[in-house]
């Protein structure tokens, strides 16, 4: 059996957002895909690259490439408010050691812009 | 070339009809619990554990996510309302269940005679935590054997759970897990989670579970 990682339905999204987004703008052809990507987000970005290709076969978005903005983790301190990047995956406050933390960001996934002609 | 701005989720399309989802639940007065953990974490215990503490107080329906089998849902048959089992193999997200199965699966329940869904994710710590399904509440399991660590190293799915379960809580004089630590971690990163101390073999903890749940399908009802 072949086991597809959760990428590939986040992909099928992706093309259908560019396209549609072509469609809207005129355009002939995707050559672009800007995507930022927090860094804890649970997907990978050579992954999406790749059922992209496959899935944007026989469209204008074929041989687009895919450009991930990584946003790196940023914490937020419940005590103190420090923002900090972890230094491991232990989280703690750098300032004042306080365990309870949120995210400030990291979780993104979204597309930002897209280059057509 | 021309540079267009877009700006769009990708996640939008299953955030959209998991909103979708949750509207049908409401409108059939059926509550939702998404329960989500590593594989033999003790979901299906879990599960059969509340089916057996609630009949005859709620009618319950379980949807069973599993890449492959139909053995959890042959197992919760007999106790539950109604089972659905997924088979995640062949879909596009095989290592989590997505809101567009939850659609489909509800097409088979009889939701008018449901009060409360128990949703059975897909074992894992990763991908679940991603999608969100229409739930009304999201519960993580983590069991003793697996190491008081779970919550440092898969961060997001505790940080989003309404409930926090600590199970195989019968095995604590055996294994090195700090239950301290553990919870501690819990209260840094999630400090409104419920945290739960159970074990689906002796019982012990379920009654407090299960009054959890009552407690929020009779809330969501009183809100209508």
């Amino acid at each position: 059996m072949l086991h597809q990682m959760h990428e590939l339905g986040v992909t099928e999204n992706i093309v259908n957002i560019a396209l549609a987004k072509a469609s809207e703008a005129q355009a002939n052809k995707v050559i672009q895909i800007n995507l930022v990507i927090g860094e804890l987000s649970g997907f990978v970005p050579d992954c999406i690259q790749f059922y992209f290709d496959s899935l944007s076969k026989d469209t204008i978005a074929q041989g687009a490439v895919l450009h991930f903005e990584l946003v790196p983790t940023q914490l937020r301190c419940r005590n103190c408010s420090t923002i900090f990047h972890p230094q491991d995956t232990l989280w703690s406050c750098p300032k004042c050691g306080g365990q309870s933390i949120e995210i400030f960001k990291g979780r993104e996934l979204y597309i930002e812009s897209m280059e057509v002609e | 070339m021309k540079k267009i701005e877009v700006i769009q989720n990708v996640l939008e399309a299953n955030e959209t009809i998991a909103s979708r989802n949750q509207q049908l639940l409401d409108k059939h007065q059926v509550f939702a619990i998404n329960i989500m953990s590593a594989p033999g974490a003790g979901k299906t215990s879990l599960i059969l554990q509340t089916l057996t503490r609630l009949k005859g107080r709620l009618n319950i329906a379980v949807i069973e996510g599993d890449v492959a089998s139909t053995v959890d849902a042959e197992k919760v048959q007999s106790q539950a309302k109604a089972v659905v089992q997924i088979n995640t193999g062949n879909m596009p997200e095989s290592c989590s269940l997505i809101a567009a199965m939850i659609e489909s699966a509800l097409k088979d329940m009889p939701l008018n005679n449901i009060d409360l869904l128990l949703i059975e994710n897909v074992g894992n710590l990763i991908c679940p935590a991603e999608f969100t399904l229409g739930e009304h509440k999201r519960v993580v399991i983590s069991s003793l054997p697996e190491g008081d660590d779970k919550p440092i190293k898969y961060p997001l799915i505790f940080i989003d759970a309404d409930a926090v379960i600590i199970n195989k809580m019968d095995l604590l004089p055996h294994v090195d897990f700090d239950l301290a630590a553990f919870r501690r971690s819990i209260t840094g990163l999630n400090p409104k989670a419920e945290v739960f101390q159970v074990s689906c073999k002796t019982s012990e903890g379920i009654e407090r579970w299960c009054s959890w749940i009552l407690e929020q399908v009779e809330t969501k009802a009183t809100k209508r």
